[in-house]
This record gives structure tokens, C-alpha cells and sequence, in this order.
């Protein structure tokens, strides 16, 4: 049963991810999807120059209306993420981001000494912020001159832009290859670097780094889908705690800004005392129909 | 803080957010935002590929 519920939501990432990058011709001509459905963003940190992108990325999208000058606010991909965040918080992180998936599929790679948060993790957790209101926000909107125009967390860090973008796009076609240098050898080395402290810790990416992250947990304590602990079932055993990828206090602070809602702490409670809010309006409503 | 927010609050502010959401999203159909998106996105965009 423990497995199981584990095993559905990798298959539900995996099938997001099908769905939402599904143009094959794509990365068989190693070019990108142009249809209209582009004008329209994923939930998830999605990069729309992968070959097989049918919609955009809203950090990207963010950025390229910031950086374009010709408006004050971007209005229409604050209330995209503003509708995301509210319905569902960081479920997307869980459920529906291809590179939370990419990063649960490498923890999964065996190795002698694994943990699950990073020596200075305590800090580390702010950096996200940091990057999201720099990265995202003030440098693509306040830069001036021949710095004006530029995606910095495109840029200068995503990863996911470097793995679902890029390495495609440098094999499939041969403009972009001879077009690489400086730039792309450092975006691959972050990759590396990302890589390879997702095998060895959980989700370093999204705990330290990701600002689609840092926003959606700001929507967490009081977005629709939140967790609920029954406080009269709990005997605040830890259980929770001891297999949440990000470490989350569960029985404390069941809706942290940190709670991916990948659901293993519902499964670890020896008392069954953690629920969801669509679990028991799910409840309710059938509990009606069975009154009725 | 969140937590010492009533049910009723929250979903108070839940609503409050969709439809700040709904008006956001028009505001920024009206302006011409989604133009801008889609020329990003349907070209490589090639600082996200590392070589812009
Ligand atoms: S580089 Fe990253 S943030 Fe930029 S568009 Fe691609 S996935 Fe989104
Ligand atoms: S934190 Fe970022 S990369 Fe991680 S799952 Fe959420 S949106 Fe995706
Ligand atoms: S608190 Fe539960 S649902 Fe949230 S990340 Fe931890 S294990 Fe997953």
C-alpha cells in the first residue's frame, strides 16, 4: 500500500510530463513547437525551448514580459501563477514539475551515503527567495543597457532549461551546436553539479534553488488542497517527518511553505491521522450520497 | 500566521485570490501580455539553452 500510492504519483509525473511535452517531431528535427497553446503557461518549471514544450514556462514567461520594457507589470503571468498557486500550492511540485520528477527519479540511484538535506540546509532555504526576487524580478526588470532584455535565471542558473532545452537541441540540431561556448559549458556544469546532489540529497533543487518553489510556498497555508492533521489521532510520533523528502514537521506545520504534497506522510502515519482537504470533502460528499 | 487565520478567513482569501487572478489574467490579455509570451516561447529562446 506504502509503495503503491508512491509508484501512482510517479506514473501521474510521468504522464503530466507526456502530455505536456508531447510534440515528437519536435525533438526528432531537434526544433520547437510554434502552435498558439504557447501563449498559455505549465504549472511546473517547464522549459519552452525543449522540443516537445506544447505550452510556456511561467518562470520564463515571467521574465520575458519583465525584460521586455514595454509594460509595468506582468499582470497576466502573476494571475496565471496566482491561480495555480492558489488551487493547488506546491501539489505541482509533487505531482506536475518535470524537473521535480527528473530530481525523485535520481534519488532513486543507489548510493553509499545518501541524506536527505545539505550541510547549512537550515540557510540554504532562503536562498530560493533570494533568487526568485533577484533573479526573477529585479534584474530582468531594473537592468538597463546591454544588460536589458536578459532572462537572468534562464540564464545564468535553470537547469532545467539546460536538460530539457539545451542537451536536446544541441544534439538534434546543428545551428544551435556550433553555436555553443562559454556560456553553455557553465549552464552544464550547473546541470552536473544539480545532478549530482539529487542523487545524494532529496530534491536539493527545489529546497534551495527554485523560485517557482519559493512562490507556490507562499500559497501553501491557504491554498484548496492542504493537508489536515487530526490533532486527537496524532501521538506525535515523528513518523511523518522521518520520510518527508523536504523534512517537514508534518504534525506541526502540515501546510510549511516547504510541503511538496507528495502524500508519504499520509502513508508513514501509524494513526492515519493525516488527510487532505480533497480527501475529506471527497468524504463528505460521499458520505451525503450514502445518507441520502 | 496562517495559522492563527479562522476557516472563514482562508477561504475568504481564497476567493479573494481568484478573482484577483481572473482580473489579473484580463488586465494583462488587454494590455498585450500574451503576444509577448508566445514570441518567447514559439522561438528557441537561447538564454535558456545556454548559448544567448
Ligand atoms: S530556462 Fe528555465 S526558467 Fe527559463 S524558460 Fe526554460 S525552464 Fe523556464
Ligand atoms: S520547486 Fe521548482 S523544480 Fe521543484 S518541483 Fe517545484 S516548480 Fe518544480
Ligand atoms: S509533509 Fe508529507 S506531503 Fe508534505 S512533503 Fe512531507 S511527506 Fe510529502
Amino acid at each position: 500500500m506504502k509503495k503503491k500510492s508512491g509508484v501512482f504519483r510517479h506514473w501521474v509525473q510521468a504522464a503530466w510530463f507526456a502530455l505536456t511535452n508531447g510534440y515528437v517531431s519536435g525533438y526528432l528535427q531537434g526544433k520547437i513547437f510554434t502552435g498558439k497553446s504557447k501563449t498559455i503557461c505549465v504549472p511546473g518549471l517547464n522549459c519552452y525551448s525543449c522540443p516537445g514544450a506544447l505550452y510556456a514556462c511561467p518562470i520564463g514567461s515571467l521574465q520575458a514580459v519583465l525584460d521586455s520594457g514595454s509594460f509595468k507589470l506582468s499582470c497576466y503571468v502573476f494571475g496565471m501563477l496566482t491561480a495555480f498557486g492558489t488551487f493547488l500550492g506546491r501539489f505541482i511540485c509533487g505531482w506536475l514539475c518535470p524537473f521535480g520528477f527528473v530530481q525523485d527519479m535520481l534519488n532513486k540511484i543507489p548510493l553509499k551515503k545518501k541524506a536527505k538535506n545539505m550541510p547549512g540546509d537550515r540557510y540554504l532555504r532562503y536562498l530560493k527567495y533570494v533568487v526568485l526576487v533577484l533573479f526573477v524580478l529585479i534584474l530582468p526588470y531594473f537592468a538597463k543597457g546591454d544588460l536589458a532584455g536578459t532572462p537572468w535565471f534562464c540564464k545564468w542558473i535553470c537547469p532545467s532549461g539546460t536538460l530539457l532545452g539545451g542537451i536536446p537541441l544541441v544534439i538534434g540540431n546543428e545551428g544551435v551546436r556550433s553555436a555553443t561556448g562559454i556560456l553553455f559549458r557553465w549552464k552544464l556544469w550547473v546541470l552536473i553539479a544539480i545532478v549530482w546532489l539529487s542523487v545524494k540529497y532529496s530534491r536539493p533543487f527545489c529546497k534551495y534553488l527554485c523560485p517557482l518553489g519559493a512562490l507556490y510556498g507562499i500559497f501553501n497555508p491557504i491554498s484548496f488542497y492542504r493537508l489536515k492533521v487530526d490533532e486527537t489521532a496524532c501521538v506525535k510520533c515523528g513518523g511523518c517527518q522521518k520520510v518527508c523528502p523536504m523534512d517537514v514537521k508534518t504534525w506541526e506545520t502540515p501546510n510549511s511553505a516547504e510541503c511538496i504534497r507528495c502524500g508519504k506522510c499520509m502513508d508513514a502515519c501509524p494513526k492515519g491521522a493525516i488527510t487532505t482537504s480533497a480527501r475529506e470533502l471527497w468524504g463528505k460528499k460521499s458520505g451525503l450520497e450514502e445518507a441520502q | 500566521m496562517s495559522r492563527n487565520l479562522s476557516e472563514k478567513q482562508k477561504s475568504r482569501i481564497r476567493l479573494g485570490l481568484v478573482v484577483l487572478s481572473v482580473v489579473l489574467i484580463g488586465l494583462g490579455i488587454m494590455q498585450g501580455e500574451p503576444a509577448t509570451v508566445f514570441n518567447k516561447a514559439a522561438n528557441i529562446c537561447l538564454e535558456c539553452i545556454g548559448i544567448g
